[in-house]
């Protein structure tokens, strides 16, 4: 099963798999717009709200995704796997430098 | 100057976000042993095949990762009491753990770090040898023993947070650390990162300059050659092991090396090599301007995640 992931204001598309994380599938497609860190939940740089769709998210570290944050379907792209297309906002830090180039 | 103080860094206690992906991690793909764990307090111990001592990593399910605290053994209890009187002189706050606290291990002496870690001195832990035993003890031990990583043993850690002056001064005054190495900024000649020896190693800790206290950078494990780092390097693209750099020597230190991370996100490293460290021996410094050739020096450059993704 695959889904079509949108990072808005990017405007970055990227197919992915069911059964990989969301940052998984930036990595193998090649596109950038997602900081890549730790891979693991643990050091919070591709942090993103899910603005639109279902998914299923793993384990992470409270230090960067709160209950507060968690309720507002903020999470780190390398813990969640899509059940459905997803549409992204990117939190992290490397949005500003990205969305300058883009702009 | 005997190694008769500061012995090692011989303990490192990190949070996990789920302990049975951390098992099959460390235990099962890494290769250190299982030794013991707990189930209510969701911890299990580890060691690495060559290391006499019962554990030195002890892993914690917590719903933050991270470092829980590190831990160096020194000499025997007289160096504990002595000291525990000078980190006190020091003017750091000194809480004292009773004999059998943790487990295994005698009585320990703990402080909190200007750079905001939490740190550990103890003189005794139990000794369960390496396999081999002490008499006509042979070199290689039997199959199965050394696997995974080939790991032989922990080496050392790098920690972040502010005020790493000040941490290194408590190891250089108090603990007779030497200072091995140092990155500074080459305009305003601040410290970015601080290497310290109590060893020929070169280095047994490190401290990198991070706005928050008490962030963990990575832990790092002795393997015997260079080219146990190229075996470790398939073992880690065969299990799918996220890498942060890949094989490379490091200007600092002259390791090889390989940066990767647990399955919550605390970043490993395999090492091996370096150079032999002496007291006599002149701190070597690096500055901004060679930013890349000091961190990996068979492609000079620099990574950006080696400054920004901590746990």
């Amino acid at each position: 099963m695959s889904y079509r992931i949108h990072i808005e204001k990017l405007e970055i598309d990227f197919i992915c798999q069911a059964n990989q994380t969301v940052l998984e599938c930036l990595i193998s497609s090649g596109k950038r717009g997602i900081q890549v860190g730790c891979r693991g939940g643990g050091c919070g740089v591709c942090r993103v709200e899910v603005v639109d769709g279902d998914y299923s998210v793993r384990p992470m570290s409270k230090a960067h995704i709160d209950d507060q944050a968690a309720a507002k379907r903020q999470v780190l792209a390398c813990c969640i796997n899509a059940k459905s297309d997803l549409s992204l906002k990117v939190l992290g830090k490397i949005s500003k430098s990205i969305q300058r180039k883009y702009q | 100057m005997a190694i008769r103080g500061v012995l090692r860094l011989g303990e490192i206690a990190i949070r996990v976000l789920d302990l049975d992906s951390a098992r099959k991690h460390y235990v099962e793909h890494m290769g250190l042993m299982e030794v013991m764990s707990d189930e209510s307090e969701r911890k299990i111990y580890c060691k690495a095949w060559d290391e006499h001592d019962h554990h030195s990593v002890v892993l914690r399910e917590a719903d933050e990762a991270g470092l829980d605290y590190f831990a160096f053994k020194v000499f025997n209890d007289e160096v504990l009491a002595d000291l525990e009187a000078k980190v006190i002189d020091f003017g750091l706050t000194v809480s004292r753990i009773e004999a059998g606290v943790y487990p295994k291990s005698g009585r320990r002496i703990e402080f909190s770090l200007p750079s905001g870690h939490l740190m550990q001195l103890y003189a005794e832990k139990e000794q369960v040898g390496n396999t081999l035993g002490t008499r006509n003890p042979g070199v290689t031990p039997d199959e199965g023993v050394i696997r995974g990583l080939c790991i032989n043993r922990l080496d050392h850690c790098l920690l972040g947070g502010p005020n790493i002056d000040e941490s290194a001064r408590l190891f250089r005054e108090v603990f007779d650390f030497d200072l091995s190495e140092r990155i500074e900024d080459e305009e305003s000649r601040d410290s970015l990162a601080l290497f310290l020896t109590c060893s020929t190693k070169p280095h047994d800790i490190a401290f990198v300059i991070q706005p928050e206290p008490g962030r963990f950078h990575h832990v790092a494990f002795l393997l015997e050659s260079p080219t146990d780092v190229i075996h470790a390097a398939d073992m880690i693209g065969k299990h799918r092991i996220p890498v942060d750099v890949g094989p490379n020597r490091h200007g600092v230190t002259r390791g090889n090396t390989i940066y990767f991370f647990d399955p919550s996100g605390n970043r490993n490293e395999v090492f091996a090599g370096g150079y032999v460290h002496y007291p006599d021996t002149p701190t070597l410094t690096w500055d901004t301007s060679q930013m890349g050739s000091a961190q990996f020096s068979q492609d000079n450059l620099p990574r950006e995640s080696f400054l920004t993704v901590v746990t």
